[in-house]
C-alpha cells in the first residue's frame, strides 16, 4: 500500500509539472497573440491594404509590402520547391542506398539550421555586390536558399515513410522507376510534401535578416524586380524603430497580418497533414 | 475437396494419368531453377536451389520462417534488385533464357512474371486506375478496350461484383480481403506468365481466404502458379507440386499428394505434421 501511496504521489507530481509546462509554453503564445491583436486589430482597415506607407505623420497603409513580400515569396516557392522535391527525390528514391545521399543528407541539415542572416550575407556577396544595388530578385533568391531545405527535408521524409511494399508492387508490375516514383511514391506522399512547401512558406514569410541585406526597403510601390523591393519584415522593422506612432501603429498592424497569415497556413498545413491519415 | 491434384485430374479433358510422376514427365516446365545461391550482404540466403515450376501448375513452397522461401521467389522476378547488396548466382531459366543474365530487361520480365504480396498493397488511386495502370505501361489501349481489360481482370479475381458500382473510389477504402483481390486483378490484368504469391492469404480471415484460394484453382488454366504459404492445409489444397525448404536449403521436391502423404526426408516429415516449424 506504501508502495501505491508513493507511485500515485509521484504520478501526481510529474502531472503536475508537465501541465504547468504546457501552461507556461501556451501562456506565452496566448500573450503574444493577445498583444498583436490588442495593438494591431485597431490598426485594421481597408486603407491597410490599399494605401502606401506614409511619411511620417501622414496617413496610408501597407500595399506595397504586402505587394512585395507576396512576389518574393512566390518567386522564392517557385525557384525553391523543384529544387528542394527533386533533390529530396533523389535522396529517398534513386540515391537511397548511396554514399552522396548521406552526404547531400547531412549537409542539407546544416542548411536547415543556418542562421538566415548568413543567408542573407552569402546573396549579398554574390547578387547585390555584383549587381551594385538592391532588388527584389535577390531577396527572392535568398528566401529560395532558405526554402529549399524544408523542402528537401520533408520530401525526403514522406518518401521514406512510402511503404516498401508499395514500391515493389509497382516493380513487380514491371513499371520502370520513373513510374514508380510519379505514379505511386508521389501520390502516396501528396499531402505530406504539400504540407512541408506550406511550412516553408510560413518559414520564410517572417525573415527580415536576409531580406535586409538583399531587398532592403522601398516606400513606394514597385513589382520592378531589378529594384529594391518594399516587405512586411523589412516596413515592420523600420516602422517599429521609428519614434513615430502612427508608423509603430502600422508596424503592430502589419505583425498581424503576418502572423494571421502564417497561422492560416500552418492550419492548413495541419489539415493536410490529418486528411492524409485518413485515407 | 479432396486434394488438388484429383481435381485436376477429375476435371482434365486429356486422358486421366495414373501417376502424378507420369504427369510431371509430360508437362513444360516453365521456369528451371539450377544451382542458385543467394546472398544478402554477406549472408547466404539460398542454397544451391535446383526446383522446376510446370507451365499452368501450381507449385508451393513450404517451411519455417526465415527458410528462403520468399527470397526464392523474390529472384524469380529479380524484384530484390531493388536493394544493393542482394545478389544471386547461378540459372533461372524462363523458358530457357537466364533471367539472371545482366542484359535481361527487368521492367518486361517483371511484365512476364507478377507478384502478389503478403500484405495488400493498392495503389493510392481509384479502383479502375490501379487495374487500368498496369495495363497502359506495356498496351495502348482505348478507353472501351480498358473499360473491358479492367472488368474482366476484376471478374477474373471475384471482386467485380463487389465493386462494379465504385469503380471511382480510392483502392484503399476496399477491405483487405477485397485489396489483396484487387491486387490479385492487377497482376493478371497485364497478362503475365508465371504470378508469384508470397503469403497472399496471410492477413486474410478464412472467407476471403477461401475466395482467394477459389481464385488460384481457376488462375492455373492459363498461368504458371508459384505460392509461399506457412498454412499446410493451404498447400495440401491448392498446389499440384510442393517444395519444402529449411534453412536456405531445398530439402524435397514432388508432387503434393506424394509430399503430403509419403514424404521421403524425415524433415519434411516432422514439419508437415507440426513437430517442429
Amino acid at each position: 500500500m506504501d508502495l501505491y501511496a508513493r507511485r500515485r504521489l509521484r504520478n501526481r507530481i510529474v502531472m503536475v509539472l508537465s501541465y504547468a509546462a504546457t501552461g507556461v509554453g501556451l501562456g506565452w503564445l496566448a500573450l503574444i497573440l493577445g498583444t498583436l491583436l490588442f495593438e494591431g486589430a485597431s490598426g485594421l482597415s481597408l486603407k491597410v491594404f490599399t494605401e502606401m506607407t506614409p511619411p511620417p505623420g501622414a496617413d496610408g497603409g501597407l500595399l506595397n509590402p504586402i505587394v512585395g513580400s507576396l512576389i518574393m515569396t512566390a518567386i522564392a516557392v517557385a525557384i525553391g520547391t523543384p529544387v528542394g522535391i527533386l533533390a529530396g527525390t533523389y535522396m529517398a528514391e534513386y540515391g537511397r542506398y548511396s554514399k552522396l545521399a548521406h552526404v547531400v543528407r547531412f549537409i542539407n541539415d546544416i542548411l536547415l539550421s543556418a542562421p538566415s542572416i548568413v543567408i542573407g550575407l552569402f546573396i549579398y556577396e554574390v547578387m547585390v555586390a555584383p549587381m551594385g544595388h538592391f532588388s527584389g530578385i535577390a531577396g527572392s533568391v535568398a528566401l529560395a536558399v532558405l526554402v529549399i531545405p524544408v523542402v528537401v527535408r520533408t520530401t525526403e521524409d514522406m518518401l521514406s515513410l512510402v511503404p516498401k511494399e508499395l514500391r515493389e508492387a509497382a516493380t513487380a508490375l514491371g513499371m520502370p522507376l520513373a513510374y514508380v516514383i510519379g505514379k505511386v511514391s508521389y501520390r502516396a506522399a501528396r499531402a505530406g510534401i504539400i504540407t512541408g512547401i506550406l511550412l516553408a512558406i510560413a518559414r520564410i514569410s517572417g525573415e527580415t535578416a536576409p531580406i535586409l541585406f538583399t531587398a532592403l526597403n522601398n516606400q513606394f510601390f514597385s513589382t520592378n524586380l531589378n529594384a529594391p523591393m518594399a516587405s512586411l519584415p523589412a516596413v515592420i522593422f523600420q516602422f517599429a524603430l521609428s519614434p513615430y506612432q502612427d508608423w509603430q501603429k502600422l508596424a503592430w498592424t502589419g505583425a498581424l497580418i503576418i502572423t494571421m497569415a502564417v497561422l492560416a497556413l500552418s492550419i492548413t498545413a495541419r489539415m493536410l497533414a490529418s486528411s492524409r491519415k485518413m485515407s | 475437396m479432396s486434394t488438388s491434384m484429383a481435381a485436376v485430374h477429375g476435371s482434365s479433358p486429356v486422358p486421366i494419368v495414373a501417376h502424378a510422376a507420369d504427369a510431371a514427365a509430360a508437362m513444360e516446365e516453365k521456369v528451371t531453377v539450377r544451382g542458385l545461391n543467394f546472398y544478402y550482404g554477406g549472408n547466404r540466403a539460398l542454397k544451391d536451389i535446383n526446383v522446376s515450376l510446370y507451365a499452368k501448375r501450381v507449385t508451393a513452397f513450404i517451411g519455417p520462417s526465415g527458410c528462403g522461401k520468399s527470397t526464392l521467389l523474390r529472384v524469380l522476378n529479380r524484384v530484390y534488385d531493388l536493394y544493393p547488396h542482394q545478389r544471386a548466382e547461378g540459372e533461372v531459366m524462363l523458358d530457357g533464357e537466364n533471367i539472371l543474365m545482366p542484359a535481361q530487361d527487368l521492367n518486361l520480365l517483371r511484365a512476364r512474371v507478377g507478384m502478389v504480396f503478403q500484405k495488400p498493397t493498392p495503389f493510392p488511386m481509384s479502383i479502375y486506375e490501379n487495374i487500368a495502370f498496369g495495363v497502359r505501361l506495356y498496351e495502348r489501349a482505348g478507353k472501351a478496350d480498358l473499360d473491358m481489360r479492367v472488368e474482366q481482370a476484376l471478374r477474373r479475381a471475384a471482386l467485380w461484383d463487389e465493386v462494379k458500382d465504385k469503380l471511382g473510389a480510392n483502392g484503399l477504402s476496399l477491405s483487405g480481403g477485397q485489396q489483396q483481390r484487387l491486387c490479385i486483378a492487377r497482376t493478371v490484368a497485364v497478362k503475365p506468365e508465371v504470378i508469384l504469391l508470397d503469403e497472399p492469404c496471410s492477413a486474410l480471415d478464412p472467407i476471403s481466404t477461401a475466395k482467394i484460394e477459389g481464385l488460384i484453382d481457376e488462375l492455373k488454366d492459363d498461368y504458371t502458379i508459384a505460392i509461399v504459404t506457412h498454412n499446410m492445409q493451404q498447400a495440401a489444397r491448392c498446389s499440384d507440386f510442393t517444395a519444402f525448404m529449411y534453412l536456405g536449403e531445398l530439402v524435397e521436391y514432388g508432387t503434393t499428394s506424394k509430399m503430403f502423404t509419403t514424404p521421403t526426408d524425415r524433415r519434411t516429415q516432422d514439419y508437415i505434421t507440426g513437430r517442429f516449424g
